[in-house]
């Protein structure tokens, strides 16, 4: 039920110059505001308040459902499983971000230094991955790493090598840091070029008349400029990896050795919830999981957005 | 004489000679670059730099490393199974089965995956063009009106942007059960409506391209308000609109786990469950290896998708600008 005043009323004049909007308009702005705002309660709020509430019972087999405070919230900061997900998506997040954010940079950074040819393809052609869906890049690198009938196995047999089985329980992290950087390093790469695209050009002129080479543009203008688009970044980054679910699920049929039911934190949840039935500690994991990735999103952006 | 960006780090701040001279109005640059479309070239600045061949090649690196799995599906959906093994990933096997591979996956099973196509179809257009209804609507009222509450909106949903979507994929499915939603195309349309990025980016949007005066006097001039935002507001957010749409386009196109754990019945799949599943039947002993049809309908996922990405290429730009912060 939306309450728009659709009817043409006597408007007092305006006062000149007025900033706001008028309040009057209050209603309307709810009614334009209340369909997200209604969606966004029953998708969001409502799965955020439901979760909280599994997470302290416990359902049994003999007398139900009992309330049992903290007890879920105890054995999850207790449970090797997850913390052993958590240290290895730690590791992945370590490696892969700062790799991903960096061929990014670079790209932009070339992109946008004018001194390519064929800028527009580079540009076009790095973000491509970005639009291939997470099950098609998993298969597809899967079958690439494979040793049957893919490239590495193919490059093995042509060259008389032995290159390692990328979907060995040693390097699967590896392999999966690689489809990931595949996947959205194309995406960050915009990102950064469009914070670059609005500093004022005037800049470079007036640093390169002081003399300063390109390196020294890049270092003392390019890079400030950007920072709050880097920062952004790397937060996104940093949640999609603590979020990892996708390629590993999909990797699994190929790699079951390797890849476990709690190779990361979401994967556990996942199979507590749907392979085990523990719904109350797969929504208690799953809270200690948002909470940590919150601390750490909000610590990373305090950190960055610091003038220093 | 290019520099690139491999310089190293010594060519800071010193001031060198060449570079003072190229920075001098040069006139006798016409016949070095040929034709120099722009009057006054300056080949040495930052400004107007020359295009430069090993910074190329290096950039290059990075787009085959981009392009080459997606070369190494084309190839590989023109082979049969036995091809798949016996020839070269990079290269084409003796011949061809490619529109023989496209008939068998869209006829494999009672031809699900044109099935699974129209589910996806579904989907996106349901979600996708959902989403962002909400969006402009509700960017369009957090950027233009003042109601109680606002600021509270505001913080909540961007607050909600850092809470792991996972986290809430268990609560999520337990409440839609409880509702009987699961298993229905419901489950996968309604969580798919809500895109915090798309209300930020409309809402930043908004703020910059519907100017306040044009609406009071549009008021003034007694103009209903819903009135006002078709004619005047809609419009002018039309930019903004077409790249929160392809945003939530490609989002729910490539979604895999919110129909992984709410879709049970295979006659709901999208496209991503669907090849999920074949594969999961080809890696199972006895079940029938259809590596083949795998690589052809992962090709037949991304051409659609890839098409409209390449079409609607310059709204990924300008969203990603209006998103991004200027300081």
């Amino acid at each position: 039920m939306t309450l728009l005043s659709t009817s043409a009323q006597a408007v007092p004049p305006p006062r000149p110059r007025r900033r706001r909007p008028l309040s009057r308009h209050a209603l309307t702005g709810w009614g334009f505001a209340g369909p997200f705002v209604a969606v966004f309660a029953l998708v969001f709020l409502a799965p955020i308040g439901y979760a909280a509430y599994l997470s302290l019972f416990r359902d049994r087999l003999i007398g139900g459902r009992s309330f049992v405070g903290a007890d879920n919230y105890l054995q999850a900061l207790t449970d090797p499983r997850f913390w052993d997900g958590l240290a290895r998506v730690g590791l992945f997040l370590a490696i892969q971000v700062p790799v991903m954010l960096g061929i990014a940079l670079l790209v932009a950074l070339a992109v946008d230094s004018g001194r390519l040819y064929g800028k527009t393809f580079f540009r076009v052609g790095v973000f491509l991955p970005y639009a291939v869906p997470a099950v098609v890049a998993s298969l597809m690198w899967g079958f690439i790493y494979g040793t049957q009938f893919g490239l590495v196995g193919n490059i093995n047999d042509a060259f008389g090598l032995a290159l390692p089985d990328p979907l060995s329980p040693a390097l699967v992290l590896a392999s999966i840091g690689n489809i990931v950087t595949w996947e959205f390093v194309g995406y960050n790469m915009l990102i950064f070029y469009s914070a670059l695209k609005v500093v004022p050009r005037s800049l470079y002129e007036a640093a390169a008349i002081d003399g300063a080479g390109e390196w020294r543009i890049i270092t003392s203008i390019k890079l400030p400029a950007i920072r709050s688009a880097l920062v952004i970044a790397t937060i996104f980054s940093i949640i999609g990896s603590f979020q990892l679910f996708n390629e590993p699920s999909i990797l699994q049929k190929l790699a079951p050795n390797a890849i476990t039911n709690d190779f990361t934190p979401n994967l556990y949840t996942y199979s507590l919830s749907f392979a085990g039935q523990q719904h109350n500690y797969a929504a208690t994991v799953a809270i200690v999981m948002g909470v940590i990735t919150a601390i750490i999103a909000y610590t990373v952006q305090l950190r960055g957005m610091r003038k220093g | 004489m290019t520099t690139s960006l491999t310089t190293a780090a010594s060519d800071s701040a010193t001031p060198s000679p060449d570079r003072r001279a190229a920075a001098a109005p040069a006139t006798a640059q016409r016949s070095r670059t040929g034709t120099a479309k722009r009057r006054g070239r300056l080949p040495h600045t930052p400004l107007h730099p020359r295009p430069s061949l090993p910074l190329t090649l290096v950039t290059g690196l990075v787009l085959l490393y981009t392009l080459l799995p997606l070369a190494w599906l084309v190839i590989n959906a023109t082979k049969d199974q036995n091809g798949l093994f016996d020839s070269f990933g990079l290269w084409f096997a003796d011949e061809t089965h490619f529109w023989d591979n496209i008939t068998r996956t869209l006829t494999y099973d009672d031809g699900v995956f044109v099935r699974w196509l129209l589910n996806t179809l579904l989907y996106v257009v349901a979600g996708a063009g959902g989403a962002t209804v909400l969006a402009v609507l509700g960017g369009y009222a957090l950027a233009k009106y003042e109601f109680p509450g606002r600021r509270a909106v505001f913080a909540v949903v961007i607050g909600a942007v850092a809470v792991p979507g996972t986290a809430l994929a268990v609560p999520t499915f337990l409440m839609f059960s409880n509702m009987g939603l699961t298993n229905t195309p419901w489950a996968v349309i309604i969580p798919s409506l809500i895109s915090p990025f798309g209300l930020y980016l409309m809402w930043v949007f908004a703020a910059e391209a519907v100017p306040t005066e044009l609406l009071e006097a549009a008021r003034i001039d007694g103009s209903g308000e819903l009135r006002t935002f078709f004619t005047i507001a809609l419009p002018l957010l039309m930019p903004g609109t077409v790249t929160v749409l392809l945003f939530s386009m490609v989002a729910t196109w490539n979604n895999y786990f919110l129909p992984l754990i709410m879709i049970k019945d295979p006659d709901w799949y999208p496209l991503t469950l669907g090849l999920n599943a074949w594969n999961a039947q080809a890696q199972t002993a006895g079940g029938e290896a259809v590596f083949d049809l795998i690589i052809t309908g992962s090709l037949l996922t991304i051409v659609p998708i890839v098409a409209v990405f390449l079409l609607l290429q310059r709204y990924w730009q300008s969203g990603l600008a209006a998103g991004s912060v200027k300081e």
